[in-house]
């Protein structure tokens, strides 16, 4: 089986899949990819099992290198890449031969970037899942020296992949759903928050995102002190000081604070991949219309391998052409090595 | 009981969840309706509800949109409302926890019984003679909401925050125990200490506790405390019944 070395890690680096629903009765929250759009889209290039757990990259990325070549793609937060020198593109499938070094610089846009090999990570499950959830002490960041098992690739002499840039790194209106606290909000907080733009704060992590603004009050009516809650990602909420937090995968299942309202799921990569001080609105949808947005992430896999598209090289533009098996063409040019 | 009995509220939560609220603030009665409302929507294996979880006074019905619709899944849980199944069942596995409540152990004992109008050995007296429920879990995995105490365990939490509790601390505020699992800083105060792990995530039951167990505790000395903590074939020395 192949093995990766890491050789440096940014301080953000985690193992993730699509987490471990069915635990919010016990106290344990989903989990997962901060950004799911991001692994499904890694998927959907590589036409592997997109329950396969891939490395997320918060901010920055790292170095790294295999035993045995293996295809991997590079989703979610565009981060510059290359693999001994050469240019990686994000949102393509590549190939990384054995023992060349693959090195994955800080986020342009985003933040959660997605390292994906087309075998998986084959680290031992915990409740069905691989994804690390650290508030839940359930696994731990990855760091410079670690060495983690992969998964063989399905398949290795599929034609190389594309997909088109993504337009979800520069936030912009995000539609929010009412909850079940929304009525604890008067119409005109509701409307005011509506009508304001927030920044994204640089207080921000897998459990939630703060948001700044200027001028407003968010606080609710009567100033109770509400009992504790059930809360689900995306929930909004508003602090006793008025500040608001959008909660992501890794967030509590119980909270205290009153919540104005919900980003819907489809918009919730946005939020996630939102850098510090990218501008955020919120535009209520009815409940109705919400729930039209719901989607599996099995029809979102559909979608998305539908916009995946060959890659097409002209030889003009490939600088390192002889490195290249040009005789079969096919293959990936290591099957000596291979036992 | 006060009058805090209205209709339950059903408000969305998320585009694949049904919350049913029982009460706005928390009382006995409305939490023995969501725990009883819990176990009856899992029982009633409605097509398409994926996770039925309970907080204080609510229950999430969780659904798979592809399978079913929220219009569906309401008129599901409207039927099951309207079932005269009010009547608590009564808490299905009894556990019996050791804890020790020596000042090294407890270092607000004395704070909390000030506090509550009463001395340190009454304190201890009322959590060994009181069979508490778990009314909730969360804010950490596993981690249980244990109630009712006496009404004079009414005391509020405090206003600073106490970092670093040890695991299976045991905490109390407002008639409410816990037996602490988290990592994060905490306004209850540290009155006793458990060895029991309320999560173990490399197990194939990961979690000990169930809404509506029944928990008592028992004081042991810090010599037999100490002993328990070194011992790992049991969990924390406690002991669990099953009821029925």
């Amino acid at each position: 089986m192949p093995k990766l070395t890491i050789h440096s890690a940014g301080p953000g680096l985690t193992i993730q899949d699509l987490g471990r629903p069915g635990w919010k009765a016990q106290g344990l929250s989903t989990g997962g990819a901060a950004d799911p759009l991001a692994l499904l889209e890694g998927a959907a290039l590589l036409g592997t099992n997109p329950a396969d757990a891939a490395i997320e990259m918060m901010g920055l990325g790292g170095t790294f290198s295999t035993s045995e070549g293996v295809r991997f793609t590079l989703t979610g937060a565009v981060m510059q890449a290359d693999i001994d020198g050469e240019n990686a593109a994000h949102n393509c499938t590549h190939f990384l031969p054995a023992g060349a070094e693959l090195s994955i610089r800080g986020a342009q846009k985003g933040v959660y970037g997605y390292l994906r090999f087309a075998g998986g990570m084959t680290t031992d499950p915990i409740m069905d899942s691989r994804a690390t959830h650290l508030t839940a002490g359930i696994g731990a960041r990855l760091q410079a020296g670690d060495t983690l098992p992969l998964g063989p690739d399905p398949k290795r002499m599929a034609a190389p992949q594309k997909l088109p840039p993504s337009d979800r790194f520069k936030g912009g209106m995000i539609r929010i759903m009412p909850g079940p606290q929304t009525d604890f909000f008067d119409q005109q907080t509701q409307t005011a928050f509506s009508a304001m733009t927030f920044l994204r704060s640089a207080k921000g992590n897998r459990q939630g995102i703060r948001l700044d603004y200027e001028g407003g009050d968010f606080s609710t009516t009567g100033g109770l002190t509400h009992v504790s809650d059930l809360i689900v990602p995306g929930d909004i909420q508003i602090t006793g000081a008025g500040v608001p937090y959008i909660l992501l995968a890794e967030c509590q299942t119980i909270g205290g604070y009153p919540r104005i309202g919900s980003v819907i799921p489809a918009d919730l990569p946005k939020i996630a991949q939102a850098a510090p001080g990218t501008p955020l609105r919120f535009q209520f949808l009815s409940l109705a219309d919400a729930d039209t947005t719901a989607q599996s992430y099995d029809a979102q896999l559909r979608a998305i391998t539908k916009m995946c598209q060959p890659i097409i090289r002209d030889p003009h533009d490939i600088a390192d052409l002889l490195r290249y098996q040009l005789i079969s063409g096919a293959t990936p040019g290591d099957d000596l090595e291979r036992p | 009981m006060t009058a805090d009995v209205h209709a339950p509220e059903l408000r969305p939560l998320g585009v694949d969840g049904i919350l049913v609220r029982f009460a706005r603030v928390l009382s006995e009665d409305a939490n023995a309706r969501a725990l009883s409302f819990r176990s009856l929507v899992a029982d009633a294996a409605i097509t398409g509800v994926t996770e039925v979880a309970s907080s204080l006074v609510s229950v999430r019905v969780g659904f798979d949109p592809e399978r079913t619709t929220r219009e569906i899944v309401t008129k599901a849980i409207s039927a099951l409302l309207d079932t005269p199944t009010a009547t608590d069942l009564g808490p299905r596995r009894q556990w019996r926890i050791p804890a020790a409540f020596s000042p090294a152990f407890a270092p607000q004992l004395q704070e909390v019984a000030t506090l509550a109008g009463i001395t340190p050995a009454q304190a201890i007296a009322d959590i060994e003679a009181t069979t508490v429920r778990v009314i909730a879990i969360g804010f950490a995995p596993g981690q249980p909401y244990l109630g009712m105490l006496p009404d004079h365990w009414n005391v509020p939490r405090q206003s600073e925050l106490t970092e670093g509790l040890p695991r299976g601390a045991l905490i109390t505020a407002v008639r409410q125990l816990i037996i602490w699992a988290a990592d994060a800083p905490t306004g209850w105060r540290h009155i006793g200490q458990t060895a029991f792990r309320v999560y173990l995530p490399e197990t194939s039951q990961p979690f000990a506790f169930e809404p509506g167990d029944a928990v008592q505790f028992q004081a042991v000395s810090d010599t037999d405390f100490r002993a328990i903590q070194q011992n790992t074939d049991t969990n924390g020395g406690a002991i669990c019944e099953v009821l029925r």
